[in-house]
């Protein structure tokens, strides 16, 4: 159909074009109009608290005493299930956030302009291991280092990213394909390579040696570092691509531990969702499926341009960690992803692939007559409130939602 | 199979016989078994065999 191959022709240009820059970090109110009091922004498609799941309820809790709309935990909880919190996606502000993805109005954002399409997208700076809101966790340690990263971490790295005139990602991002990343659960590389561009920037703007000491530090100690900031790439890239007609190429992708939801270019900002599935992975000592939560995050931001488990071909170590099967095996899940989509980036190569392009451009045409779904690489948060990740993965999108939006575009064009 | 296709027939099956399999992978393991060599092609039917999805899509252009 001449209608769909130009529109979803228009949509990969619009992805391919797209020029991400790291330009500032900023409190979320400050970036997000109409983000006030007693408003929380989560991963994935929309959901009201009585369908959340456990880490995402914990996370909650968190944010609210974070924001000092209640004095602790058991009072937070109360706040949310009593109506009086409203709950909105960070994808219908502008915003990612990984697993859980709590936005609240103090949070420090990283801001990611794209050039090419003067529009923007935020997502908050990754907590490190452990303990973290991302995982569910709420204790006194979670919230003490959300407080630093506001009042400290935040502001320090702000300074340096303007004083740079910004950080260019896609470069960043191609050296890390071909240093081991994927983009999804490795991050070593690009955390490193950004760290290096950074650094000096970070070293000429701060006054303070013991904090600037301390910043580097929890950059360099942070595999997963990136990851946070290739989501607002990712979002960046994807957006000016959403609401072409008749286009049949996947805008989002993300979780929010109940559902899975997708978005379409050619059906703008409607969503298609289905129960999430568990990821299949390995755990952390102590840890089995048993404990395991349905995956969540908007995450999968990173597989909607092409890497994540779209690359695992340059990172054969992931598939290992993902329990996805031998090293060797990576390369079939690159494979496989080509075909589902329309196009292979020529920016971002693989060189186990023979330097061919990760695959972009999800076509749900093509998923849905092959069965083969998106694969997504995948933290495991523990399915109780407040422990935080047990493990990590590999986990399907359901077909059901790309069923569902091939009906809905055929609607939408005439078609029956 | 007609008197007349016989001898080809039997022609072919007393050459080494190689197979191409397309579809439902289970042949492939009784094939191996018997020693016989096979090449198998992962092949679905369009839309997991859902004839209104498979129309729908053939309108949409796959």
């Amino acid at each position: 159909m001449k209608l769909i191959e130009d529109a979803n022709q228009q949509a990969l240009t619009r992805i391919l074009e797209g020029e991400p820059r790291l330009i500032d970090i900023v409190p979320a109110r400050q970036l997000i109009p109409g983000l006030r009091e007693r408003m929380i922004l989560h991963a994935g498609p929309p959901i009201s608290w009585d369908r959340m799941c456990g880490p995402m309820r914990g996370a909650v809790a968190g944010a609210i005493v974070f924001e000092g709309w209640a004095k602790d935990l058991p009072t937070a909880t109360k706040l949310a299930a009593s109506g009086e919190i409203e709950f909105h996606p960070n994808h219908h502000f502008g915003a990612v956030g990984p697993m859980t993805g709590m936005t609240t109005m103090s949070m420090p954002l990283f801001v990611v302009e794209n050039a090419r399409f003067s529009n923007r997208a935020y997502c908050a700076i990754n907590e490190g291991l452990g303990k973290v809101m991302r995982f569910g966790g709420n204790d006194a340690s979670v919230l003490k280092r959300l407080a630093w990263l506001r009042d400290v971490f935040g502001p320090t790295l702000g300074k340096a990213i303007r004083a740079a005139g910004g950080v260019d990602l896609k470069s960043i991002v191609a050296r890390g394909l071909s240093m081991g990343d994927e983009l999804h659960q490795r991050n070593l590389a690009c955390s490193s390579v950004f760290l290096r561009e950074i650094a000096p920037w970070m070293a000429r703007t701060s006054t303070d040696n013991a904090v600037l000491a301390e910043c580097l530090a929890f950059i360099g100690q942070n595999d997963q570092f990136f990851l946070n900031i290739a989501m607002a790439m990712g979002k960046a890239i994807t957006d000016p691509a959403n609401g072409i007609r008749g286009s049949t190429i996947v805008t989002t992708m993300c979780r929010n531990g109940t559902d899975f939801g997708i978005r379409v270019s050619g059906l703008g900002e409607q969503w298609f969702t289905a129960p999430v599935e568990m990821p299949e992975g390995l755990y952390f000592a102590g840890y089995s499926e048993k404990d395991a939560n349905p995956d969540m995050g908007d995450s999968a931001i990173v597989e909607t341009i092409g890497l994540g488990g779209f690359a695992m071909a340059a990172a054969p170590a992931v598939a290992g960690f993902v329990g996805a099967g031998a090293p060797s095996e990576a390369g079939n899940f690159t494979r496989s992803m080509g075909e589902i989509t329309v196009a292979q980036n020529p920016e971002w190569t693989i060189a186990a692939m023979d330097f061919a392009g990760v695959p972009t451009g999800i076509d749900i045409r093509l998923v849905v007559d092959s069965g083969v779904v998106p694969v997504i690489n995948t933290g495991i948060a523990h399915r109780e409130p407040g422990i935080g990740q047990v493990g990590a993965g590999v986990v399907k999108a359901p077909l059901a939602c790309f069923q569902q939006a091939i009906v809905a575009i055929a609607k939408d064009l005439g078609v029956s | 199979m007609t008197d007349q296709d016989r001898p080809q027939y039997q022609q072919l099956l007393a050459r080494k016989v190689e197979v191409v399999n397309v579809g439902l992978e289970g042949f492939v393991k009784d094939l191996r078994d018997c020693d016989i060599g096979v090449v198998h092609v992962d092949w679905k039917p369009s839309a997991g065999g859902d004839p209104q999805m498979a129309a729908l899509l053939a309108k949409l252009g796959v």
